[in-house]
């Protein structure tokens, strides 16, 4: 028996998409959060955290309302740019990039902050512009953050339900993706292929953890192994 | 020649004090600055440095400005760090965790250096051994050595040092002592040094400032700060009881000196006022001592 893979495809062209750009958004915005000194800091951490908490279908409202053709934000980016978000790949892409933020932020928004300023300094000292700082001296030092960082906001993705039904619906190949088919396909008593879509999310999203575990442990065993180096 | 008038507030464990030191320093002088924790000594070399900024005075570096603060008509201006050229050695050492050794010292050399100035360090530090490891691995007395040799490669025109040798035992200290030596007065570079030890400043340093609650206290070399008004014909250390125990009409104290245990009489009244754990000072005529010189 065949199943159609494309929300399968769709799902992993969905997570690729969103989590490169949280990479390249969510790096920066996590050093400034760490760093800043603005008084509205906390307000901002709550934006950051709120699709933690709230229930998925919220998120999804509001994006729904945003991007209706009937509202001004919806009407404006159709007339200006040509571009229709609901019901559209491109309104999931960022609809995900919203919902799956802080789980880029917060491991590296951490990292920063427990890396000791002196550092900065001794390349500050050392005639090191802020970039090369950046660069060779801060990003190097937090690696691991930056993985758990990429895989979680890649894994939650992938596990996108509740806004995705919101402002994709069910179109084959454009918002279709395995969780919507998933429970697309219980609907209509279709077990089998409810279950082949549910067991390769299962095994996919246990192999993308094992694998951070399994690379922080040998990271930490190759420290161990160095400290118990005879000096 | 540096030249320096500077203001700042600093919040320490007493409360709020002020930073207000005048002082200069003539180009190729070793000046070590001496006191106690929290009087504003590493608050004073990161304002040379340019990692803060003083809220009032001026800094002259060899006839070039670094720090003028808002006077009529004048607008402050502030070097930035990565411009003022100097060697800073941190108390943490701030090594970079991801750089070995020798990537931490080649990412020190500037532009056009000869890299030949890392292996001369490596070898000075006796850190050939260790230039493939990652700091993480080193122990305290090797970081420190790093972070000197760090501070050096960039071949500062100010060396500035806070706690140079602390981490080191005592062979390597004195071993350190020489080459930096060496190496300040043959580059001919300014340097200062915060420090807690009396001898490792009379070897090292031409001038001694002790600073008190952000202020200079005295200043000069370091024979007249240390002995001024303690020159005399007896031995005084101060020590730490750890143990008193009554021998018929005496007592027996066992006084723990720097890092030697002594043994000393006391009467059973002055044995009455004393307590373990107490801090002593032990006075001694000096009148027939055995002087022995050391083998090296």
């Amino acid at each position: 028996m065949t199943y159609d893979l494309s929300p399968l495809l769709l799902t992993f062209k969905l997570a690729s998409v969103t989590t490169a750009i949280l990479f390249s958004i969510g790096v920066p915005f996590a050093w400034w959060l760490a760093n800043t000194r603005i008084r509205f800091k906390p307000a901002v951490e709550a934006m950051v955290s709120m699709p933690l908490v709230l229930p998925p279908s919220v998120l999804g409202f509001y994006l729904l309302l945003a991007f209706s053709p009937t509202h001004w934000f919806g009407q404006g980016l159709d007339r200006i740019a040509g571009i229709r978000l609901a019901f559209s790949f491109e309104g999931l892409v960022i609809a995900s990039v919203i919902s799956s933020f802080p789980f880029m932020v917060h491991p590296i928004q951490a990292a920063f902050q427990s890396l000791p300023h002196s550092l900065t300094d001794a390349a500050r000292v050392l005639g090191k512009s802020n970039r090369q700082t950046f660069f060779r001296v801060l990003l190097p030092n937090i690696k691991p953050a930056l993985l758990s960082g990429t895989v979680l906001a890649f894994a939650h993705t992938i596990g996108e339900f509740g806004v995705v039904l919101m402002i994709g619906g069910n179109l084959p190949n454009e918002t279709r993706v395995a969780s919507i088919a998933i429970y697309d396909e219980v609907e209509s008593l279709n077990y089998a292929a409810a279950n082949f879509y549910a067991g390769v999310l299962f095994v996919l999203s246990f192999l993308i953890l094992l694998a951070v575990y399994f690379i922080n442990r040998k990271k930490q065993n190759q420290m161990a192994l160095h400290q118990g180096m005879p000096k | 020649m540096i030249q320096a008038h500077l203001k700042k507030r600093l919040h320490g464990v007493n409360g709020e004090f002020n930073l207000d030191v005048n002082f200069a320093v003539a180009e190729g002088e070793l000046l070590a600055l001496f006191g106690d924790s929290g009087v504003g000594k590493t608050t004073l070399l990161r304002c040379l440095a340019g990692l803060e900024m003083p809220e009032q005075g001026c800094l002259t570096v060899n006839n070039q400005t670094w720090f003028k603060s808002f006077h009529q008509k004048t607008i402050p201006f502030n070097l930035p760090p990565q411009q003022r050229h100097v060697g800073y050695m941190f108390q943490d050492y701030a090594l970079f965790p991801n750089m070995t050794v020798r990537e931490n010292l080649e990412f020190a050399l500037r532009k056009g250096s000869d890299k030949k100035r890392v292996d001369e360090l490596l070898a000075m530090m006796s850190l050939g051994e260790l230039q493939h490891r990652k700091p993480e691995t080193l122990s305290g007395g090797q970081k420190q050595r790093v972070a000197l040799a760090r501070a050096l490669a960039s071949e500062p025109q100010l060396l500035l040092l806070d706690e140079p040798f602390s981490a080191l035992d005592d062979a390597m200290r004195s071993h350190l002592h020489d080459e930096v030596l060496r190496l300040q007065q043959h580059d001919g570079m300014t340097a200062i040094m915060v420090s807690h030890d009396v001898g490792e400043v009379y070897k090292l340093a031409n001038r001694v400032m002790l600073m008190e609650a952000g202020q200079i206290v005295i200043q000069g070399s370091p024979a007249e700060v240390f002995s001024k008004g303690q020159t005399s014909g007896k031995f005084r250390f101060t020590g730490k009881i750890l143990a008193i125990e009554a021998m018929d009409v005496l007592h027996a104290l066992t006084v723990l000196v720097g890092n030697q245990i002594v043994r000393v009489v006391a009467t059973g009244d002055e044995a009455t006022l004393l307590h373990v754990g107490d801090s002593v000072l032990l006075v001694s005529k000096a009148f027939n001592p055995m002087v022995l010189k050391l083998e090296k």
